[in-house]
């Protein structure tokens, strides 16, 4: 539901907007603060590299972004919706419409070609056939894949399937990306590759980006860093 | 729909596991076919038998003759419509593998008894009344050995005759067909009188009486009535519905329903164990692929039925393989069998049940781990990734 204050920001370019967001895990009898006042705001088309030690929790408010877990106090704005009041049903559909999402490891699947990879966030879609595989050939064309659609992951370096999981991740035109730690899993070369390409997105596409990475240089890549230390953000 | 391929691709990211699973579901419901066909066979006299006829056997064993004399007496009873009489044979073509069951019988009375299973041509009845060796067949045997009206056909019988010899001969007059789906046609029928005055013991006995009542309400004081009659006499009776007596036939070889229950039972057991467990394992292992799934939208419903579905398929795959074998073996069966298992087939009861415990087999093994994938938490299966 978008409350008034929430359409302003809407309306004044901010995608995204954190309010005393706090967030804390239960460890047995113990409650283990990960995220205390939190107040974020990131502007629709920002690239926002989120840096930290870890531990720190770049993670959890990764999660919080995506719609992958609720704080625990605070109110979390996106495109206009508290998606911190919504049910656990109403995070999975508005997951599937607003985010993509990038992960260290791919997250392919194995069994599937790397179009068939791209399409499955549009089987949520009514999408026919056709369409879904025009949104397809589109995504992979965007990340330069087009020639290897009907390969298997196993058939694909780091660096394309990490391309075919970009490709994934915006197949369904999301508002935000987020992506965890995008290139930790690649050489120095290959990780350029992606960030220079998270770039494009970014600056021709008008995709707002949210980063984790513990890499300077990939950092350097985003229009602004974030750091994050003990559950705190502590400077720009 | 669009979510099929993704399923049967997931089946076939292990091949070998999979196909052992398909094949151990194939050999378990081709077990269940064979033997549910073979019990369905043996009970097959008691689901047709007519609920207005009784049979009247010796008190001791159907192996004890009865006085030819009681028909008439139980005849004259109150409640009784007709009665006829019928003994058994046991002669067998050539030789001892060719047999079929053959039995001396009242033409007069024996076709309209059963009218309402097998029938004959009226002008091949009268044929045969005029022929004292004469004798009608049941479409299965001509079938299976090809004879036909006007053939000789010599049997080899336990009762020897009057001179001495064992081989009984008999003039092919008629053809009777089933009116029925599963009435035997595999049998042989001759005049009762050529074989009582031809044999060398027994004569004036018969094996066993068959009683049509006036009311099928009243069947069970009508066979109170039988036994009564022949109460302390030297030789008592026992008198049951066709159905009943049709029953304690089969279970003269054991109790084959139960028999083929038990086997089942324990092979499901073992089923249920061995595919539940390949289906754990085959979800556990992918526990980090379903979380991705649920990151991207796909909803804990979806997530949970897509399991389940993999496991349906699985075992839907498996069972109608194994089905259709055993469709196919107890139909090359039947034929062979037609003289001494008559009935033998599986019928579409058969098949429907089976498909139904496929898809149940199905549901219980993959209800565990549909329910771990509704479950599933998404930031704790991802960090196991």
């Amino acid at each position: 539901m978008a409350s008034p204050a929430s359409v302003h920001e809407f309306a004044s370019g901010v995608l995204v907007n954190l309010k005393h967001i706090s967030k804390t895990y239960k460890k047995g009898k113990e409650l283990v603060p990960v995220l205390t006042d939190i107040n974020l705001d990131i502007k629709r088309g920002d690239f926002v590299a989120l840096m930290g030690p870890s531990g720190s929790g770049k993670t959890t408010l990764l999660n919080l972004l995506g719609g992958l877990d609720s704080p625990s106090s605070g109110e979390l704005i996106i495109a206009g919706q508290r998606i911190d009041q919504f049910s656990s049903g109403q995070l999975t559909k508005w997951r599937a419409q607003n985010v993509g999402f990038i992960f260290q490891f791919y997250n392919l699947m194995p069994v599937l070609t790397a179009e068939k990879n791209v399409e499955l966030p549009l089987l949520l879609t009514n999408l026919t056939s056709k369409e879904r595989k025009a949104h397809v050939a589109a995504a992979l064309d965007l990340v330069g894949l087009a020639n290897r659609a009907k390969h298997y992951p196993s058939e694909l370096s780091g660096g394309q399937e990490q391309r075919v999981a970009i490709a994934r991740a915006l197949v369904s035109d999301p508002n935000l990306l987020l992506c965890d730690e995008p290139t930790g899993d690649l050489d120095r070369a290959t990780a350029d590759e992606i960030l220079a390409l998270m770039q494009e997105l970014n600056q021709e596409q008008q995709k707002t980006i949210v980063m984790v990475t513990h890499d300077p240089r990939a950092a350097d890549h985003a229009r602004h860093t974030l750091h994050l230390d003990k559950g705190k953000l502590i400077q720009e | 729909m669009k979510y099929l391929y993704f399923i049967f691709k997931n089946l076939t990211r292990k091949k070998v596991r999979t196909s052992l699973t398909i094949l151990s579901i194939m050999v378990a419901f081709l077990l269940f076919g064979l033997l549910r066909s073979l019990s369905a066979a043996f009970d097959g006299g008691a689901e047709i038998a007519g609920e207005d006829r009784l049979v009247t056997i010796h008190k001791v064993s159907i192996i004890q003759p009865l006085p030819q004399s009681y028909l008439a007496k139980v005849q004259a009873l109150p409640g009784v419509e007709k009665a006829t009489m019928a003994n058994w044979f046991g002669g067998y073509y050539q030789e001892q593998k060719n047999q079929f069951a053959q039995f001396p019988v009242l033409a007069d009375d024996y076709f309209d008894i059963y009218k309402d299973l097998i029938k004959l041509p009226p002008a091949q009845l009268e044929n045969w009344k005029k022929n004292r060796v004469g004798a009608v067949i049941g479409r299965a045997l001509v079938d299976k050995y090809h004879w036909k009206i006007g053939d000789r056909i010599p049997l080899i019988g336990m009762f020897p005759q009057k001179n001495g010899s064992t081989t009984w001969e008999f003039v092919i007059e008629g053809v009777f067909d089933a009116k029925t789906e599963g009435a035997d046609t595999s049998g042989m029928l001759f005049h009762y009188d050529y074989f009582d005055k031809s044999r060398q013991f027994g004569e004036g006995t018969v094996g066993w009486l068959i009683i049509k009542v006036k009311d099928p309400k009243q069947s069970a004081q009508v066979a109170a009535v039988v036994d009564a009659l022949f109460e302390n006499s030297f030789a008592e009776t026992k008198t049951n519905s066709e159905k009943d007596f049709a029953k304690s036939f089969a279970k003269q070889f054991g109790d084959i329903g139960l028999i083929t229950t038990l086997i089942l039972g324990a092979v499901f057991f073992t089923m249920l164990l061995v595919a539940g467990n390949t289906m754990a394992q085959s979800f556990r292992e992918r526990i980090p692929e379903f979380a991705i799934l649920k990151t991207l939208g796909f909803s804990d419903i979806t997530v949970m039925l897509m399991v389940l579905c993999e496991s349906i398929v699985v075992c839907v795959f498996g069972g109608v393989l194994g089905l259709l074998l055993a469709k196919i073996i107890i139909t090359g069966a039947a034929v062979d069998f037609a003289a001494t298992l008559p009935g033998l087939g599986m019928s579409w009861k058969i098949m429907t049940s089976g498909l139904l415990l496929v898809i149940l087999l199905g549901l219980i093994t993959g209800a565990a781990p549909a329910i771990q994938g509704l479950r599933l938490n998404i930031i704790g299966a991802l960090r196991r990734n």
